[in-house]
This record gives structure tokens, C-alpha cells and sequence, in this order.
């Protein structure tokens, strides 16, 4: 193992000496994945391209339609668009139209099995994009809306790229060149390869070792399903917040019951999920409770993609570069945030610097390692989380700091702040922890511990617990 | 379909002259005018529609507002927090690209004002 590390760090290094590709008037680029990361990616190259005045040939390869319902135009992911990733991409210009945008997240709703805290957004303001990555679940009506994916592709389009509906299947060096190779037998030469497959397909691994000295990410399991509930139903039941359940069950980091047109889009993240993990998460009485009558419907449409957990080594070759999920992501949150960081700074590399793997190394890699150390920060702040779920007596110290700093005036709400960017991925994970140790905060913390756990407040607790707080 | 942002009323003052700041607004629907007053009268600097922003200077300083915004019937705004704004710009100075652009194009919009303001006959007030 340690042998085969030092080989692709030695066949790396020597591939980093050279940084004498370059992109130029007429060159051609392979985007393989049209997801967000493929046409964001599209998006700015082109539109970098135009400031240093380079014509570009842009090709995006993308077999599906984003058109399609269930799973043939579904790139499997929640579908929340961050606070962060809304605010930049506002400042870019793009905007999210009405008819991309299923639900405007405006709260949080936090389910223990020591109560319920709501968290609101600053002014009640919807910063949070709930959307479909395809036009819906399996079996629902083909929408007006079009989805976020296929919006993106649009803005691509306009920018000037161009969508070849054909499945890539080989990448390989031909001289200087990267050749492209598709299922119907079509292939072409590209002087810059760019792949967003995401990790949920086997391009990644076929191509990693063979094609480029990169090793491919590390993956877990996730559960994804659609739950129908009917646009008025989710009105009065789940409203405009996403509800997130910090439970007591092993293996389980997190879930989150997001509401959008008319159905709700569950999302599990935790050690691998599997059958029994989730039938654990079904039997709990705070899953049930956002339902009515307490009966959860049977799901619309389920998957179990698999995400990044670790950053690829390295994601960058001569003439290639792996962006979105194939590269790198934030740890459980905001993938589509780190697929629009990663597509701008791979495009900006690419027209600004250049296309050799030192170009990558120097101008691409720092992001890429930026969120990788983010990460592991980010690691140790989901065990402290592990710890809290797991610990009654500190789930009570939580609910009840966070429900009295959102029933007073003080403008610092610090156990609220945390919460609400751990939940969202708005903040890096290093800000994040560098609040948990602020004394205001820890003192806080310590003094809604001894509250929470007199014997007078476990008492009203056990009186109040399940009725909100 | 849904929306983002916050909703203003039509005359709902969206942020006031000399008023404090830290964020920025994009308007996603509707219209806003930038105001200002001008001894007892209010003067319409500019009328902004769907993807401009305003109150761009308050990530830059820490000054007070100077002019007035105001909802020209139903409009949608998102903010731009000044925390978010640099953290985006410290990695990414392209991100700044836009603003920059546009910032450009109000100064010489301005200029080209004063100029015509300075070539038309005044009134001694003498």
C-alpha cells in the first residue's frame, strides 16, 4: 500500500515538472458530466475565456436529460442549495428563477428525543434553495419547472458550449492530446479533459491508474427517497423549514427531511447505511411525528449513491483535471457549494495559467487541499456532534440553550449560529470549531448544562417532552 | 415554484440613509429605487431591476448608508452578508469580477451626469 502510494507520488511529481500546456485560440475541452460541476465549469471557462479574449470549443458530454422524472434524470443528491453558494452565485449574476427553485428554506427544525427547537434565518429570509436535480421522483407528473442540473446546462449553452448526448466510455493520451472515446463509437481529441462524472458512475475508476497517476476518492453510502405528501400537506406539516433529527442510533450522522413542491426528499448520512440503519431511523417516534397522524407514507423513489469522503490524490494530470465530487468535496454538506468552487478555480486555471499538471498543482490543488484539511476538521466536529446525540443529558443542554436564544432578543445567538451552519454548510468547519471554544459560548454551555439537568428541569422536561419547545 | 429572498411591500423601505450596514442586496423580482434626499425633496438616483444589486459599499467600509432604498411594488431580495462576500473573495478574487464591471459602469454613468449637469446654464445665485 505505502509502495504504491510513493509510485503515484513519485510518477505525479515527475508529470508536475512540466507545465508547457496551455490552452489557445481554438482548443478543445471535454467536459465528461453535465452535472453542476460540468456546467459550471463550462460557464466560466467561456466566460473567462471571453476577459483574455480566447475562442474555445467547449464540448459537454451528458447521455441524460434533465427533462426526465425519476431516476433517468436524476444525479441522486438532496438537492439543497447552501446559503454560501446562493449568496455567490447572486454576486455572480446567476440568479435561481421561481421555476428552478421547489421551496425557499426560511428554518430549521430540530427533532431530539428530548424535543423540538425551531431555528430561523435572519428576517425570515429564504437563503436556502430547495431543488430537484432532475424534474422529480419516479411516477410524479412531468413538472414546468426545470431542474436545478438542467438550468445549469442551459446557462452553459448560452455561454456557448455545446451538448453532445452521448455516454463517454475511455479516456486516453494520444501525443499531446487527450482522446475521448464514446459507447457509439465516436471519439475525438481534446486539449483539456474535464471530468465531473461525480463518483456514481465507473468512469472515475476506470480511468484512475490507467489513464492518469490519480487515486480515486474514498466513497460511503448514502439513502435518498422521495416521500409524496401533496403541496397542502407539506404547507401545514413540514412548512418552509428542513427538519434535521440528531438521534441516538449508531452509525447515523445525520438526516434531514427536506420539503419541497409536493413531496419531501429524505437524506441519511452516517457509517455506510443500510437496511437496518434505516428501519432503525423509520422506527423513531421523531421521524414519525413530522407526519400525519404520525404514519409515514410509503416512498415515491429511493437510491443509495455513494459520496466523497476523502479528496482524490491527485485530481489533476496534464491536459486533466477532475472537478465536483470526482475530485473533492465538503464533508456531508454543500457538495453543489465545493462543485462551484472547484469548476471556477479548475476553469480559471486552465485560461489564466495553463492545462500541465503544475498548473493544476500550483493554481488548483491549494483549493482542493483547502477543503481536504477543512474536512478533518469537520470529522472531529461531527464526533463532538456523535458525542451530544448520543448523551441525554447533554441533548437537553442543547435544546435548551438553542430554544431560549430564539425566544430572546440578543442578537448573538451562539449555540443557534453553530447549529444553523453545521446544519447548512455555510461556514467552513474551522470557523465553525474556532466558536465552540469562545468562552461566551462555553460558558453558555455549561451553565443550560446544570439548568437542563437539575432534577426540578428533567422533571418539567419529561412533563413537556415531544410537545416542542 | 417558490422564491427566495425577503418580500417587500411596495414603499417598504428596504435599508435608509444613514442607517449602519454589513450586507448587500440583490433583487431577484421587482424594482427598486436608490434614493436620496436633496434638502426637502426626495431624488430618484437610479431605478434597479432583477439581478442588480445595492449597498455594495457597505462590505467595503464600515460607513453609513448613503442613500435610501425602496420597494417599487412587490419586490424579492436576498442579502449578501459581508462575512460570506469576503471569505468568497479572499478565495476567489474573480468573484468580484461582476461588481467590478458594474461599479465601472455607474462612475462613468455619473461622470457622463456631472458633465452634462456642468455644461448646462445655471442660475447665478447672486
Amino acid at each position: 500500500m505505502i509502495a504504491a502510494s510513493r509510485g503515484f507520488a513519485k510518477r505525479w511529481a515527475r508529470l508536475a515538472e512540466s507545465d508547457q500546456y496551455s490552452l489557445s485560440p481554438g482548443s478543445r475541452v471535454a467536459v465528461i458530466g453535465g452535472g453542476p460541476a460540468g456546467s459550471m465549469f463550462s460557464y466560466f471557462l467561456l466566460d473567462f475565456a471571453e476577459i483574455a479574449n480566447l475562442d474555445l470549443q467547449v464540448d459537454i458530454f451528458e447521455p441524460r436529460y434533465f427533462t426526465h422524472c425519476g431516476p433517468a434524470g436524476c444525479n441522486h443528491c438532496g438537492g439543497i442549495v447552501s446559503e454560501s453558494l446562493l449568496q455567490r452565485l447572486a454576486t455572480e449574476g446567476i440568479e435561481l428563477p421561481s421555476h428552478v427553485v421547489q421551496r425557499g428554506v426560511e428554518s430549521y427544525t430540530l427533532h431530539m428525543d428530548v424535543g423540538t427547537v425551531r431555528l430561523n434565518a435572519p428576517g425570515l429570509e429564504k437563503r436556502i434553495a430547495a431543488v430537484y436535480r432532475g424534474n422529480g421522483p419516479r411516477e410524479s407528473e412531468p413538472l414546468h419547472q426545470i431542474s436545478f442540473d438542467g438550468y445549469l446546462n442551459e446557462l452553459a449553452v448560452e455561454k456557448g458550449a455545446r451538448m453532445v448526448r452521448r455516454m463517454v466510455t475511455a479516456m486516453e493520451r494520444t501525443g499531446d492530446c487527450i482522446e475521448v472515446r464514446c459507447a457509439d463509437g465516436h471519439h475525438r481529441n481534446y486539449d483539456l479533459a474535464v471530468v465531473a462524472t461525480g463518483i456514481n458512475s465507473h468512469f472515475v475508476e476506470s480511468i484512475c491508474g490507467s489513464t492518469a497517476p490519480i487515486r480515486q476518492p474514498k466513497k460511503t453510502t448514502t439513502f435518498i427517497c422521495e416521500f409524496r405528501l401533496g403541496r397542502s400537506m407539506i404547507e401545514e406539516t413540514l412548512g418552509d423549514s428542513m427538519h434535521v433529527f440528531l438521534l441516538d442510533i449508531p452509525r447515523l450522522e445525520f438526516a434531514a427531511l427536506i420539503p419541497k413542491g409536493d413531496y419531501a426528499t429524505l437524506c441519511m448520512l452516517g457509517d455506510d447505511i443500510d437496511d437496518d440503519l434505516i428501519q432503525s431511523f423509520f422506527r423513531s417516534a421523531e421521524f414519525k411525528q413530522c407526519f400525519p397522524d404520525a404514519i409515514i407514507p410509503p416512498h415515491a423513489c429511493h437510491c443509495l449513491p455513494r459520496i466523497n469522503v476523502q479528496t482524490a490524490r491527485y485530481p489533476f494530470d496534464d491536459r486533466i483535471v477532475m472537478i465536483g465530487d470526482s475530485g473533492t468535496t465538503r464533508l456531508f454538506k454543500d457538495g453543489l457549494g465545493a462543485a462551484y468552487r472547484t469548476a471556477k478555480a479548475a476553469a480559471r486555471t486552465a485560461v489564466f495559467h495553463g492545462v500541465s499538471a503544475k498548473n493544476f498543482e500550483q493554481h488548483f490543488w491549494p483549493l482542493c487541499r483547502k477543503i481536504d484539511s477543512d474536512n478533518r476538521i469537520g470529522k472531529f466536529v461531527f464526533s463532538v456532534s456523535g458525542l451530544i446525540q448520543r448523551a441525554r443529558f447533554s441533548r437537553r443542554a442543547v435544546l435548551r440553550m438553542t430554544a431560549l436564544e430564539q425566544a430572546g432578543n440578543n442578537p448573538r445567538k451562539r449555540m443557534s449560529e453553530i447549529l444553523w451552519d453545521i446544519f447548512s454548510g455555510s461556514a467552513p468547519y474551522r470557523e465553525i470549531l474556532g466558536r465552540t471554544v469562545h468562552p461566551a459560548y462555553v460558558g453558555g454551555l455549561i451553565w443550560n448544562l446544570a439548568a437542563s439537568n437539575w432534577p426540578s428541569a428533567r422533571r418539567r422536561d419529561a412533563d413537556t417532552a415531544g410537545q416542542g419547545v | 415554484m417558490a422564491d427566495l429572498g425577503r418580500l417587500y411591500k411596495d414603499g417598504e423601505i428596504i435599508v435608509r440613509e444613514g442607517d449602519s450596514g454589513d450586507c448587500m442586496y440583490v433583487v431577484q423580482k421587482g424594482r427598486v429605487d436608490i434614493l436620496t434626499k436633496s434638502g426637502d425633496r426626495e431624488v430618484v438616483l437610479r431605478s434597479l431591476g432583477r439581478n442588480d444589486f445595492f449597498g455594495e459599499m457597505a462590505l467595503f467600509e464600515r460607513d453609513l448608508r448613503t442613500s435610501t432604498a425602496r420597494a417599487v411594488g412587490d419586490a424579492r431580495i436576498l442579502t449578501v452578508d459581508r462575512r460570506t462576500f469576503l471569505r468568497g473573495i479572499s478565495e476567489d478574487p474573480s468573484l468580484a469580477l461582476r461588481m467590478v464591471r458594474i461599479m465601472s459602469h455607474r462612475i462613468k454613468d455619473l461622470t457622463a451626469r456631472l458633465t452634462a449637469y456642468e455644461n448646462t446654464p445655471h442660475a447665478d445665485p447672486t
